[in-house]
């Protein structure tokens, strides 16, 4: 159906990607698999009653003064249609809830290893405005920063492990703020006076951009970041090499004491570089 | 009430005949309407004290459509400076604020009040054969707040600080004193107050008018649905505007009276402003779409010369859709983490089952009709296209997990714009060209309002569908700028220029208008061989509305009187009314 083809720019095997990502994470692999079903189900369903219509406005558009036969009402077709959408309904929603029970599980909070023996890695995101703060407590790192920081200034950077499972703790202690990857197909708010977990486990190294997704204040916009998946021996590289640098907890893990008052704008002084004071470079 | 109709009479039969059989006059104002009309002031002093529901539903419409060119030319800035990367046409404060602006104006001060406020308060007196509303002078005072409350918004453009600029939902904390200090955010809480009680009055006489001002005959089963419609939209108003008042009022507590409602630290909770802003915020949805829904299931039998099929599913349907829509509020905040995901999944989903049926039966209507494509017909088409996109990507959302993958992203903005856009501009403007006629007794210029239309409609794909596509590349709605490398760029120049195709759409409407004015053509009592009882009297319609009226039998009382050949072949459904009414005459003629 023609509104449906702009959308059709992904591959042709049994998932068409209908132009998502096909997930870096499993949880996201499963999301995108579930996306693509309800899509084709959406463009079957979308393009039998859009063709419906325009069959029917070209088949009885007026073509002489004669006056139709005037009928109201047919309860057996009424029944039809109400009984088979609710059958379809149905079946998304089984689907929906199967693929939320594995896109939402989580290991226990403090688990060092999954049900199957895999390791776990446990990384505390803290946004704030207009950064986020990566914080390692098991390995005494942190990396904090807003836009004028990081790689071609975009944003921090989070280092994590492919093949492991990481548990994010997502935290904020001014305003709401939304952590999104793309290719994870995943989001979650950071939201003040509420602890979020989730659980990524990243299937292949690479790249992925990350960026906050809810409206946040002025520089929301910028408030950028990235995430780089690489190898467990390659992220204990990186981790030794950030201790060593100083990027410990110490100076950035938001603990009791150190934790800035709720809703104080949370100027990165301790981070990286200085904030820029005037709109960024992007 | 201050007023009765006269008891309803079968007047003298006249040639039956089909469109334009009644030129101007032919039910027009006897001098019993031209003495009320007699008695007000003239000019101005009448608009201002003015309590004729018909001036009313005018006055609301202008200022509903002054709002939406207002906050239209806003989209039309934040489309320029989405264009390309790294664009300054506006900086970050400026944006901010004209997205906000952009969606509070459309949501709150244009859709429902141009719907319910508008078009609703005009028409559904009309349909139900009542002189006026309930009360003519709440409904007066509706149309002040609602033009204060109007003002308010577009005027905090100009204090110190600004606009708000937190988006149209106001999300705690961004909203309180220390994330949004300036005076525009307090404006922006006084004129959601002034503006929720419009809609609590508004709402409150359309549910009296619909339930007591009845004409004799006309069963609850025999309202017109677009006023059935209302009827429904009113309870939702009932529900919703009281919730979101509250809520506003914490907020301004917070801000200025030291309590924590919304706050961590004094014990608050943040989140419960979501809770409490999208209870009220998806009836919301449904108070602006069930009056166009309404719209276009009053057009499409007329220009296919049938009955409606299915009216009662239809009743159902709607009825069906409010009662969901006060369940579904938390399918917005699914990626809060902290509602109860199959729950609010299962409800929305559920919304799918009773607009398919509105759907079914728009094409049932239409199937064996004899299709007509003028303006507001070709207006209505438009619109079942456009919501059957915006509706089947809306079930996908459903889902929390794709709503973890899209949610704030362009994914869910083209969502909206196609469901909205779709119900509130071009179900809107069917339901302008199909009535402007009743209301202004003068046609407007078909070849124009076609030409509207078609830039329209394919403005409206060029704009929505790469958003699609952008949301899915990860793009998030409410940001200022983006980079080269996102490789966004191509997608968003596309997008600008469906916008500017839209905004040249609306040059052939001015034209339309204009025109209209300038060399009115007539319209007579009923353009389009309307079955609905706006349409028995004359156009403009007199003072008090009728000085008498058909009897009714149906949902379309001029029709049946129109075509009396017709009556015997009409479904079993009516039939089975009309043997009731027998019944209850001789019922009546026997005591």
């Amino acid at each position: 159906m023609a509104i449906a083809a702009p959308l059709l720019l992904g591959g042709c095997n049994f998932y068409p990607s209908y132009g998502a990502s096909r997930g870096a994470t499993t949880q996201g692999q499963d999301t995108f698999k579930l996306y693509s079903g309800m899509m084709t189900t959406g463009i079957i369903i979308g393009g039998f009653v859009g063709i419906l219509i325009l069959f029917t406005i070209i088949r009885y558009r007026r073509r002489s003064e004669s006056m139709p036969k005037q009928f109201h009402e047919s309860i057996p077709i009424e029944i039809l249609y109400t009984g088979i959408p609710v059958l379809v309904v149905a079946f998304l929603f089984l689907f929906t809830v199967l693929t939320e029970n594995n896109v939402d599980a989580t290991v226990p909070v403090n688990a060092t290893v999954t049900a199957t023996g895999n390791p776990v890695e446990h990384v505390t995101v803290t946004a704030f405005q207009w950064g986020w703060r990566f914080s390692y407590p098991e390995h005494n790192v942190s990396i904090s920063g807003d836009v004028t920081n990081g790689p071609g200034g975009h944003g921090p950077q989070m280092v994590l492990p492919v093949g492991q499972t990481v548990q994010v703790t997502l935290v904020s202690n001014d305003v709401i703020h939304g952590f999104y990857v793309r290719d994870f197909n995943f989001s979650r708010y950071a939201l003040p006076g509420v602890t979020n977990f989730f659980d990524l486990d990243i299937l292949h190294t690479g790249t992925f951009n990350g960026q906050c997704t809810q409206i946040c204040g002025l520089y929301h916009t910028e408030m950028l970041f990235s995430v780089k998946a690489v190898t467990p021996a390659d992220f204990q590289t990186w981790l030794s090499g950030e201790v060593a640098a100083g990027h410990t907890l110490q100076r950035d893990l938001p603990t009791a004491a150190n934790t800035p008052p709720p809703y104080t704008h949370v100027t990165p002084s301790n981070a990286l570089a200085a904030p820029s004071s005037e709109k960024g470079s992007l | 009430m201050t007023t009765t109709i006269e008891s309803p009479e079968l007047i003298e039969p006249e040639e039956p005949g089909g469109p334009d059989a009644h030129g101007p006059g032919g039910h027009g104002p006897d001098d019993h309407a031209h003495e009320h009309e007699h008695h007000g002031p003239k000019g101005i002093l009448n608009w201002l004290t003015s309590t004729d529901h018909k001036m009313i539903g005018k006055s609301y419409m202008i200022t509903a459509l002054v709002t939406f060119f207002i906050s239209g030319a806003m989209a039309l800035v934040i489309r320029g400076q989405l264009a390309n990367p790294t664009s300054s046409l506006v900086n970050f404060q400026t944006y901010n604020e004209l997205f906000t602006m952009h969606g509070s104006l459309m949501l709150y001060l244009f859709a429902g009040p141009f719907a319910f406020g508008g078009l609703a308060n005009y028409i559904v007196p009309l349909q139900v054969g009542a002189p006026d509303m309930a009360f003519p002078r709440l409904n007066a005072l509706s149309y002040w707040l609602y033009l204060g409350g109007t003002s308010v918004m577009t005027l905090s453009f100009v204090v110190a600080g600004g606009a708000a600029s937190f988006g149209w939902v106001a999300y705690a904390p961004l909203s309180n004193s220390i994330n949004s200090p300036g005076a525009g955010t307090d404006m922006w809480l006084m004129s959601l107050g002034l503006t929720g009680f419009s809609a609590i009055f508004t709402g409150v006489n359309l549910v009296a008018t619909i339930f007591y001002l009845r004409a004799p005959g006309m069963t609850m089963f025999r309202v017109p649905i677009f006023s059935w419609n209302m009827l429904v939209t009113g309870i939702l108003i009932l529900i919703a505007f009281p919730v979101l008042f509250g809520a506003v009022v914490m907020l301004f507590c917070d801000r200025h009276f030291g309590t924590h409602i919304y706050s961590v630290q004094g014990g608050g909770v943040p989140v419960l402003w979501q809770h409490l802003f999208w209870f009220f915020g998806h009836p919301e949805v449904y108070i602006l779409a069930l009056p166009y829904f309404g719209i276009v299931t009053d057009i499409i039998p007329v220009f296919s010369r049938k009955p409606l099929f299915g009216y009662r599913g239809m009743v159902f349907a709607t009825l069906s859709i409010a009662a969901l829509s006060t369940g579904v509020w938390a399918h917005h905040m699914f990626t809060t983490g902290v509602v109860l995901l199959p729950f609010f999944s299962l409800l929305s989903y559920l919304i799918a089952v009773p607009t398919g049926i509105k759907f079914f039966n728009w094409i049932g209507t239409m199937w064996g009709g004899q299709i007509s494509f003028q303006t507001p017909m070709l207006f209505s088409m438009g619109f079942l296209f456009a919501f059957l996109m915006g509706g089947v990507t809306g079930v996908l959302l459903a889902s929390p997990p794709v709503d973890f993958m899209t949610h704030d992203t362009y994914f869910v903005v083209a969502h909206f714009h196609q469901v909205l856009i779709g119900t509130t501009v071009l179900a809107g403007f069917a339901g302008f060209y199909f009535w402007y006629p009743k209301m202004f007794g003068r046609m407007l210029d078909e070849r124009l309002g076609k030409l509207h239309f078609w830039f329209l409609f394919i403005g409206f794909w060029v704009t929505f569908v790469p958003q699609y596509v952008l949301g899915l590349k990860g793009m998030p709605r409410r940001i200022a700028d983006y980079l080269p490398t996102n490789g966004w760029t191509g997608l968003n120049e596309m997008s600008t220029v469906g916008a500017m195709i839209i905004g040249f759409s609306f040059l052939f409407f001015f034209a339309n208008l204009i025109k209209s004015w300038r060399r009115p053509v007539p319209a007579g009592d009923n353009p389009w061989d309307g079955g609905a009882l706006e349409w028995f009297t004359s156009s403009p319609p007199p003072h008090h509305n009728f000085t008498h009226l058909p009897p009714i039998r149906s949902e379309r009382p001029v029709w049946d009187y129109n075509h009396p050949e017709h009556l015997k072949d009409e479904g079993h459904g009516d039939k089975r009314h009309r043997e009731h009414d027998e019944q209850q005459e001789s019922v009546g003629a026997s005591a």
